[in-house]
């Protein structure tokens, strides 16, 4: 029980890192900041709960808007670059963040433990849910808490206008403008949701885990934001749950393989990108699924 | 209406637009024409903002809008369909207008947009295909969509960038009736086109761009008649 709990908590951090991706990604960036955004979250809730003394709620949500903030600060020169070249820029963003915590040397005596940010060592003693007595089932119930709120935002806002004209950046960035869509306030926005679920989501590792180090957050974490989002899908807020669990069972449930999960892992991959080159969920399945649930519904959609 | 003043495109030492002077007036169909690489769609796009000229002014209604950025045109007054058909296609029809649509709210839809959208729909013959997505709709709803989404963002000045290209007759026909309507209800229309008979049927002025030079202005008939313009389309009299 107490592993299928854990397995659940883990998911519910991939599921949040993954939205995070799918909203930048709705607007046609491919954004590696996240990882820098998810450490920006965990390391400040961490600090809030274990150094300031502040309740577990603020301090999560504290790591949520620090994350946004730096992903408003990433959004406007993120602007000027499209492509590859965001995928460089918004790296870079990651590994300087990274490098400040590799660095940061900011720690505090409680007793005889010494917690806070111990540069190369790692933040320690992110301890909250052990002190206060939390049982497994009362941490999975309080990170999920957080990824339904998210997931219900998102899917409001994907049946909303403001979605369409995300998606529609997405599109064709001209024709966006051209019909009167800001360009920047759009990107801006998407990214700051986008910083704001991350930090969201780090913070809650960081109480999970208790223990947080700048290793954790390198592009590998990045990689597998975006890929969550786009194995996925973007056709609905659902498409980074199929991507988290997707990539939840090929490397969780190939390990009975041994070296060779390495080579069916990519293999899978490269059949997933072929088969559904839109995602698992992407926006033609949204409309047949849709289509059959509608009252008297069944009438099939041409196309797609 | 939308006044442009000497206005200059230069793509490094391509002059692809070199100090043109037009004046549209107030719900006018102005014809601009010319072969092609005359510097037509470079003119749309600098007086939309897709890029700053190189020199000379933009003014719309007595606004300096000289390198303003897309949208910010837009919400001035002035729209544009591209000449290349440029939808969103994984949105639906009907969304591809909302977006454009300069609704009140950013969440809920009101009944006041909703029913504008509709007639903007029935206007341009799309409402049965309201729900589809953009990108599976036929060559010549497509066009119409073009359309009808920029109809959706209400501009008063609209920039037609070969709305006819790839047209059979009798959509052309449609086209046609559909400009007409739009200057009825007080629209000023700038109709980009190669299709001579469209042009010369509709417009009560017509521009002549050649090698991004305005080389004749005027009625239909002064134009068909002008040496330079025969030069430019049909080369010179032996």
């Amino acid at each position: 029980m107490e592993f299928y709990l854990s397995l659940l908590t883990l998911f519910g951090f991939r599921i949040l890192l993954g939205l995070s991706a799918y909203v930048v990604i709705l607007t046609g960036q491919i954004s590696l900041a996240q990882a820098g955004f998810y450490a920006l979250g965990a390391y400040t809730a961490g600090a809030a709960s274990s150094m300031w003394g502040w309740p577990i709620f603020p301090a999560i949500l504290l790591g949520g808007l620090v994350g946004g903030l730096f992903g408003l600060l990433v959004g406007f020169p993120a602007l000027r670059v499209r492509g590859l070249f965001l995928v460089i820029a918004t790296l870079a963003f990651t590994e300087i963040v990274r490098m400040v915590f590799l660095n940061l040397k900011y720690t505090i005596r409680v007793g005889d433990r010494t917690i806070g940010p111990a540069a190369a060592e790692g933040f320690r003693g992110i301890t909250y849910y052990f002190q206060n007595g939390w049982s497994s089932l009362q941490i999975v119930a309080f990170t999920w808490f957080f990824v339904l709120v998210v997931l219900l935002a998102f899917w409001l806002m994907d049946r909303s206008r403001a979605g369409a004209v995300l998606r529609a950046v997405g599109e064709d960035e001209l024709a966006a403008s051209s019909v009167g869509i800001n360009l920047t306030a759009a990107k801006v926005a998407a990214m700051t949701a986008g910083g704001f679920v991350a930090g969201l989501a780090g913070a809650l590792y960081a109480h999970y885990a208790t223990y947080v180090s700048q290793e954790d957050f390198g592009v590998l974490l990045a990689t597998f934001a975006i890929a969550y989002a786009l194995i996925g899908g973007t056709g609905s807020v659902l498409g980074p749950i199929a991507g988290v669990l997707f990539f939840s069972l090929l490397i969780d449930g190939l390990r009975f393989l041994g070296d060779w999960r390495n080579l069916l892992f990519g293999v899978l991959i490269v059949a997933m990108m072929n088969l559904r080159p839109h995602g698992i969920i992407d926006v033609g399945l949204v409309r047949r699924v849709a289509s059959l649930l509608r009252p008297g519904g069944r009438k099939a959609y041409a196309g797609d | 209406m939308l006044a442009i003043e000497g206005l200059s495109k230069h793509f490094g030492g391509v002059q692809a637009v070199h100090r043109v002077d037009l004046q549209v007036r107030g719900n006018e169909i102005l014809g601009l024409i010319g072969p092609n690489g005359s510097g037509k769609s470079t003119i749309v796009n600098v007086v939309t903002g897709v890029f700053p000229p190189t020199e000379g002014r933009v003014r719309l209604r007595d606004r300096d809008i000289t390198g303003w950025q897309p949208h910010r045109v837009l919400a001035a007054g002035m729209g544009r369909t591209f000449q290349s058909i440029r939808l969103f296609g994984g949105l639906t029809v009907w969304q591809n207008l909302w977006v454009a649509q300069k609704a009140k709210s950013w969440l809920a839809v009101d009944r006041a947009s909703m029913k504008k959208i509709e007639a903007t729909l029935e206007f341009c013959r799309l409402r049965d295909k309201k729900d589809e997505l953009a990108r599976n709709l036929g060559f010549g709803e497509q066009r119409r969509l073009e359309l009808a989404r920029v109809l959706a963002a209400e501009p008063d000045l609209l920039l037609l960038d070969e709305p006819a290209a790839g047209m059979n007759a009798a959509e052309i026909e449609d086209l046609r009736d559909r400009i007409l309507a739009l200057k009825q209800r007080g629209k000023t229309v700038v109709l980009i086109e190669h299709h001579m008979e469209l042009v010369m049927g509709i417009a009560e002025r017509v521009a002549v761009l050649n090698f991004g030079v305005k080389i004749a202005e005027g009625p239909p008939a002064a134009v068909q008649d002008d040496e330079r313009v025969r030069e430019a389309y049909l080369g010179h009299r032996r």
